[in-house]
């Protein structure tokens, strides 16, 4: 048993290893200057990765700003609101889109969401909001915009029910107290319930982007893998995880090979700390710990 | 007639009380509206893929391999089989280990090493899945020279042991400590005691915990693109002596790695086979899941 445990850490330990040991190469050339070059030339070995960093940014950030209020609505309805003869179904039908493997939702985004927002949104947005800069330009749907959307309706199940963990530990003599002053349901739950829920509904979210961060199939099938730096969501981009699925295994040459590595290494080291965090802010929540205003 | 004016008072509601109710209303029906929007995409995933799926699957698609490049028709059986065979080895390496850590830190793991070990899986659980396949090419991949199905098992298996270590964990400590005693009272010795006893009163909670994991791999794709690689044949084969050859150490045919390719190509019967093997894996998924749903319902898991 305890081998089984030392297994545990031994892989952790081994994944670091590798992604340290190979990466090596890259570092050695290119040092910190790495992350903020602009061009990822493979012929001449010359690489740069911030393209890369700024749509992994970009795509995932775009996907929250779409799923934090998404989920917090449904969080909120099916805790506080729902009839209790919905409450299962509902939320088993939002752990289904958890279940929904990538590369499913890439193939639906290729053939139903990116026609869709070739045909209608994009028009109606470059339209409307055209003059902010951030829907210009020719749109043929494999952008940065069908990226933030795929990655939004993959991280909300995520998203939701850590909120809805976070909020059923919410007291239920909270509810009643701020209901007894003459609170409207609303009140109630923006006074009693969120305010008190907030650090645990933060994890959450921070968890999503944990999740957003990491995803590769949906978005390398959709964002349109073009490394470039453009303001406009309808442009295509590219991101760290869909550089290593689309160049690992035809990577010629040592510097090449462990250019993609070291992608693979930030990428880690990131998620590591952005889980981390969220694991603190949620346990914070329900161990019982009263959330305090600066927590 | 100011004597009017308190007797109205009471019976008109005051502009802010109707603010306040208005803003009620207007937040639930916001959340109604959150919910509306988040299932309509659920919703309209699996009208598709049901529609697209099922007019797509066929006798071929079943028993039939790749047909080369613009012939139509053919199937993913390969794929299947290639599915198979490397989730069946991703489970024999994970979850022993995983139900072993799990065991251990249930009934070890009171301390600091253990809380080490806690943190650890669920550091590895939040680890993408991309980087798990850079590590198992760099040291299954590179050291044996070449794509194999046993590389994209290793994979697999180490996103496995996580989710599967931290409920075995959960279920045993739901098993009530009088029961140990019980059979530590009979001069049973403790490893005898946690598998014959403590194990198997949670059979069913560690098997859910089982079948999460294996929900959560079997439509995986990235940490198979560069291990097993995909392959149009079969990855076994006759050799001089006419004795099968597994080909555990060939380049294997995966149904998500052939689902995202034929996804990516300009032909339409490839689309429709891409469509016909999503349905096929989310019905592979669902049903466990379902299975576990059901298992918790029935309230036979652990000694809950």
């Amino acid at each position: 048993m305890l081998l089984c445990g030392l297994a545990v850490l031994a892989t952790l330990a081994l994944i670091v290893y590798e992604l340290v040991l190979r990466s090596g190469p890259s570092w050695h050339a290119f040092g910190f200057k790495f992350f903020a070059g602009q061009d990822w030339d493979p012929v001449n070995e010359h690489f740069g990765a911030l393209p890369f960093v700024y749509g992994t940014l970009v795509s995932s950030f775009l996907a929250l700003l779409i799923a934090v209020p998404l989920s917090i609505g449904v969080a909120v309805f099916t805790t506080e609101m729902c009839p209790p003869l919905l409450r299962g179904p509902l939320s088993f039908f939002v752990e289904l889109l958890a279940a929904i493997p990538s590369v499913v939702y890439g193939l639906w985004a290729i053939f139903v969401l990116v026609p869709i927002l070739t045909n209608y949104v994009g028009p109606f947005l470059a339209r409307t909001l055209g003059w902010t800069g951030l829907f210009t330009g020719p749109f043929f749907g494999l952008s940065m915009l069908a990226a933030g959307i795929i990655l939004a309706i993959m991280i909300i199940p995520i998203i939701s029910s850590i909120t809805r963990e976070v909020l059923m530990v919410v007291p239920q003599h909270q509810r009643e107290a701020v209901l007894a002053l003459g609170a409207t349901r609303w009140e109630m739950i923006r006074v009693g319930v969120l305010r008190n829920a907030r650090a645990g509904i933060m994890g959450g979210i921070i968890l999503g982007l944990g999740r957003a961060l990491g995803e590769t199939m949906a978005v390398t099938m959709v964002i349109g893998n073009n490394p470039q730096i453009v303001k406009s969501l309808f442009a295509p981009g590219y991101t760290m995880a869909s550089a290593l699925a689309n160049q690992f295994s035809e990577a010629t040459g040592d510097v090449y090979l462990s250019a993609l590595i070291e992608i693979g290494l930030a990428l880690f080291l990131v998620t590591i700390a952005v889980n981390a965090l969220a694991r603190l802010l949620v346990w914070t929540v329900t161990r019982g710990q009263p959330a305090r205003a600066n927590a | 007639m100011p004597e009017a004016v308190p007797t109205s008072a009471l019976h008109t509601v005051p502009p802010i009380a109707l603010r306040r109710r208005i803003t009620d209303h207007v937040m639930t029906g916001a959340a109604v509206l959150t919910v509306v929007l988040v299932l309509v995409p659920l919703f309209a995933i699996f009208a598709y893929l049901i529609y697209r799926g099922f007019g797509s699957v066929d006798w071929a698609f079943f028993t039939q391999t790749p047909r080369p490049v613009g012939e139509a028709g053919g199937g993913m059986a390969n794929a299947i089989v290639g599915s198979i065979i490397i989730l069946g080895m991703a489970s024999l390496i994970g979850v022993p280990v995983g139900i072993g850590a799990g065991i251990y830190l249930a009934e070890y793991g009171r301390n600091r090493f253990g809380d080490a070990i806690r943190f650890t899986a669920d550091v590895l659980n939040g680890v993408p899945s991309i980087v798990i396949g850079i590590v198992a090419y760099a040291v299954v991949v590179l050291s044996e020279k070449h794509f194999s199905a046993f590389a994209g098992a290793v994979a697999l298996a180490i996103m496995m042991i996580p989710t599967i270590t931290r409920t075995t964990e959960e279920m045993l400590l739901l098993v009530p400590q009088a029961l140990r005693e019980a059979a530590y009272g009979l001069g049973i010795p403790r490893w005898r005691t946690t598998l014959s006893i403590t194990l198997r009163t949670a059979t069913s909670g560690v098997i859910t915990g089982v079948m999460l994991a294996f929900a959560r791999v079997a439509g995986e794709t990235a940490p198979l693109l560069f291990t097993t690689l995909g392959n149009q044949y079969w990855s076994f084969s006759t050799d001089a002596n006419h004795h099968l050859r597994l080909g555990l150490d060939q380049p294997t045919a995966a149904l998500p790695l052939q689902i995202y390719s034929y996804a990516l190509s300009p032909y339409d019967d490839w689309h429709r086979q891409a469509w016909a093997g999503a349905l096929v894996l989310i019905i592979l998924i669902v049903t466990a899941i379902a299975a576990v749903r059901f298992a918790v319902r029935r309230g036979t898991f652990g000694a809950a």
